[in-house]
């Protein structure tokens, strides 16, 4: 029983970086309508720059965490302004290849320049187990946790309260109507990308210090999975993409705990082609139809 | 008296909170001219969708004749109401637009014939037998309409017009015993309504067939029309010829508004 | 009439036989080294995979991202019986049981996913992909994940530009057949195919059907051509190999898929040396190609002879025969 909850706990925390990932995906799709390929690779840059701050520049692990941010958000701007925007009225496949292109580039072209072997990633904080009868949990994984937590409410502060977060809402609705409202569109765009980019990115750093490794094809299938979680939740809306995020964590550890660690990643493709099969709206979606 | 090729009884959609169409049931006889009037938003092109298949009824039936009886096609799917002899066009023109005229009536003969996939990889004889056998039957069906001359004309390079018209050419190919128009004279200047009016009759004499018409031109529909239905707010409102509607009080309310 | 048909089919085959001959040639003055051997058959392999994706993308317009799936069941038939039955007859068993059994998961698979709209359905594809290399990695008649090894080599270029040629000649033909114009109508406006009658699901189906035998015959020509086999071969990677052929000679032109082939082959040759700078001047050439033409190099463009040896004799336009 207690190693059931044990591996809850896991889960939930292994789940909380799928959801901050998952948070940027949903985001963009909510907006363009963009499978955005390259975003696990904008976790995987997150991962690298946290790297860079703690064991170069010997920073602090929340500075080095803010930082490596607030980079990642001019970064997730510069990648929709220069591969996504000149093709938002081009058939949707063009956009997608050019996302598969990015994230094509960017896994290669780390490879090229930092090598693609991993590299270990500095221990910033100490570790420390704490006992409650039979489960454990390290300071690490509540930091995690606390942390996601923290941005997820950050998120949903921005997207309710603010002017911004209206206007990614409105976007999001009806962007013709929002253009006459005189939302400025592009605008709205990047700043759902920088938002986006930069929750992936304190996943990315956050995974770095729970894995203590990183290397660049890292993003890849966290990618996928926080896409399937995405989807799980309701592409397009932000608490879906928590909830799916949570699931898909304690569905892999679960998985693990009853020894069919070899097929989690099978696992977790099969619950997404399930759901798009019976349920494509995702748990929290409605059903919409096409007009004839 | 001829006899009853399509009926509904109490055919209703709702989505989500909105009933669509509201137990509505009318009949079309065999080889009679039916328009469907209504303001916008009455539910005519939702009714169509039902009875061409795109969308399941909440309530209620549709039936055709078919093999000698009538059978209920509720559950089919749009291509299998097509084979059984249900054609449309629609409000939105739907060509294939990368496709040529001809091969846009081709298409739609893919149904009725045979497809000789393993002979025409091999290119065997009888292939092009068969090929150029539908390509005369598809230019003999462009020449009725007029439109041989730009059979070989991208579907999307037509004049509007000429676009509407290839739509009803190519519903035609699929030799259906139902045509529904929906607003086929939408977009369109006098001179091509003028030109769309003969062709309706022209269709529903030559080619014997039962035809449903959404209209919003009045002068088209009440020329061609043998009756009306006119809906509102997804209900049957009333029924009659067109000069009975003309003088129905109710039709002219909802037409008129309180003014009226 | 018939002699037009034949006129234009030997054109062709005239065109086959003289690529044929040019390479045979220049592998007698040994102007191709076994190093360029391989590269030639490596693009014949690519092709016939590329050929097979383009008839999913381009021709019914549906997303597959899991290419790499349906080549690995066919790398992996043909590494089993191979080594079991070593003789041309269970090599070409082999191939034939790999294209079955893609062909068999495809349509289980495709029947239901193919309901799905664009993105959704390549997300699902590369899902199915994915399942198939885990499952690979972790049973125990694939050896796991070092793969099989020592797979007899029954494929030159000879038989690999053989059968190239036919896969072009089949899937140009489909397309220009009433199955082909069905598929071509359902990508252009499914909602109007299914109100002429066609039966929209069965025509995705088809073609999906059709690529995942290509790709899973491709998949058992390399296992055959390199005698090795390993999941990561199979990876999302050569999915995406495959679809920047397709992309980049344009969605929809077969002539396009043939000319990227050999152009990426051949440009894989020049960008060896610059190590694994290739993959990221493949990558932004991918990009930069999305940006300034995101209908790919050629568009829908085909290539036609007919347009080009015998558009002088414009009367046959006029019998609509677009069979040539």
């Amino acid at each position: 029983m207690s190693s059931i909850i044990q591996q809850l706990i896991n889960g939930v925390i292994l789940g909380s970086v799928y959801a901050l990932l998952a948070l940027g995906y949903t985001m963009v799709y909510g907006i363009i309508k963009l499978i955005n390929f390259a975003h696990g690779d904008v976790y995987m840059l997150g991962a690298y720059f946290g790297y860079f701050f703690i064991r170069v520049m010997h920073l602090n692990f929340f500075i080095a965490l803010i930082l490596s941010m607030a980079i990642c958000s001019v970064l997730g701007m510069l990648i929709e302004f220069i591969a996504y925007r000149p093709l938002r009225h081009s058939p949707r496949i063009a956009v997608l290849i050019s996302a598969l292109g990015v994230s094509f580039f960017l896994q290669n072209g780390m490879s090229y320049l930092y090598g693609s072997d991993k590299r270990a990633f500095p221990q910033a904080i100490e570790t420390t187990q704490y006992h409650f009868g039979a489960l454990q949990i390290s300071n690490i994984q509540i930091i995690i946790v606390t942390t996601a937590v923290a941005l997820m409410i950050l998120l949903h502060l921005i997207v309710k309260r603010t002017k911004m977060g209206r206007a990614m809402r409105a976007v999001s609705a009806d962007e013709e109507a929002a253009i006459l409202m005189g939302i400025n569109v592009s605008r709205t765009i990047s700043f759902t990308f920088a938002i986006g980019s930069a929750l992936a990115a304190a996943g990315g750093v956050l995974i770095g210090l729970y894995y203590n490794n990183i290397d660049p094809l890292m993003g890849m299938t966290p990618g996928i999975k926080a896409f399937v979680a995405a989807v799980l939740g309701g592409i397009g809306i932000i608490p879906g993409a928590a909830l799916g995020g949570w699931l898909i964590g304690i569905l892999e550890t679960m998985a693990q705990a009853v020894g069919l660690s070899n097929y989690k990643d099978a696992i977790v493709y099969a619950i997404l082609i399930i759901i798009l099969l019976l349920k494509p709206t995702g748990i929290l979606g409605k059903n919409k139809r096409e007009k004839v | 008296m001829t006899r009853t090729i399509l009926k509904t009884r109490d055919l209703s959609v709702r989505f989500g909170g909105v009933t669509a169409v509201d137990q509505v049931s009318i009949e079309a006889r065999e080889n009679e001219l039916v328009g469907l009037i209504g303001p916008n938003g009455a539910g005519k092109t939702t009714l169509f969708n039902l009875l061409t298949g795109v969308y399941k009824p909440t309530n209620g039936e549709v039936s055709i004749f078919s093999n000698d009886k009538l059978i209920n096609i509720n559950q089919l799917s749009p291509y299998k109401r097509s084979q059984l002899g249900i054609a449309r066009t629609f409000q939105n023109i739907r060509l294939f637009k990368s496709r040529t005229v001809l091969e846009n009536v081709l298409i739609a003969m893919t149904a009725k014939n045979k497809s000789y996939s393993l002979q025409a990889i091999l290119r065997t004889p009888s292939f092009y037998k068969n090929e150029e056998k539908r390509q005369q039957q598809a230019m003999a069906l462009l020449d009725i309409f007029g439109m041989t001359n730009v059979a070989d004309e991208l579907a999307d390079n037509l004049s509007y017009g000429q676009q509407r018209r290839l739509e009803i050419v190519r519903a035609l190919a699929t030799k259906p015993a139902i045509l529904f128009l929906d607003e086929p004279a939408a977009g369109m200047n006098p001179q091509e309504t003028k030109e769309l009016t003969d062709l309706i009759k022209q269709i529903q004499v030559q080619f014997k067939m039962t035809i449903i018409l959404i209209e919003h031109d009045m002068n088209l529909v009440m020329a061609v029309s043998e009756r009306l239905y006119v809906l509102e707010y997804g209900k049957v409102l009333a029924t009659g010829t067109p000069i009975e509607i003309q003088n129905n009080p109710a039709v002219i309310k909802a037409y008129l508004g309180e003014e009226g | 009439m018939d002699k037009t048909h034949i006129k234009y089919t030997l054109s062709w085959a005239t065109l086959a036989l003289m690529i044929f001959i040019l390479i045979f040639v220049m592998t007698i003055f040994n102007i191709i080294g076994p190093y360029g051997m391989t590269t030639i058959v490596l693009i014949g392999i690519n092709l016939i995979a590329a050929v097979g994706l383009n008839l999913v993308i381009g021709m019914s317009g549906q997303f597959s991202l899991g290419h790499a799936g349906f080549m690995a069941i066919g790398a992996y038939a043909t590494a089993l019986i191979a080594t079991a039955i070593p003789t041309v007859f269970g090599f070409v068993i082999s191939l034939l049981i790999g294209a079955t059994l893609s062909g068999i998961v495809a349509l289980i698979v495709g029947i239901p996913t193919l309901r799905l709209r664009g993105d959704y359905l390549a997300i699902a594809t590369l899902g199915v992909a994915e399942i198939i290399r885990i499952l690979i990695m972790n049973l125990k008649i694939t050896r796991g994940p070092a793969g099989i090894f020592a797979i007899p080599s029954f494929v030159n270029w000879q038989v690999v530009f053989g059968l190239s040629v036919l896969t072009i000649i089949v899937v140009v033909n489909l397309v220009r057949s009433t199955t082909g114009r069905a598929i071509i109508a359902v990508r252009d406006n499914e909602i109007a195919a299914e109100s002429l009658g066609i039966n929209t699901t069965k025509y995705k189906v088809i073609a999906f059907v059709i690529g995942a035998m290509l790709a899973a015959l491709a998949g058992g020509l390399r296992a055959s051509f390199i005698q090795s086999v390993s999941p990561q071969d199979y990876s999302f990677m050569q999915s995406i190999t495959i679809l920047i052929i397709v992309v980049l000679g344009g969605i929809g032109s077969i002539s396009g898929t043939v000319i990227t082939a050999v152009a990426l082959g051949i440009l894989d040759v020049v960008l060896q040396s610059f190590g694994s700078l290739r993959m990221v001047i493949y990558a932004l050439i991918l990009i930069i190609v999305m940006l300034f033409r995101p209908q790919g190099l050629l568009g829908t463009f085909e290539f036609s002879l007919k347009t080009m040896l015998f558009s002088s004799g414009g009367d046959n336009d006029k019998d609509h025969s677009k069979n040539a």
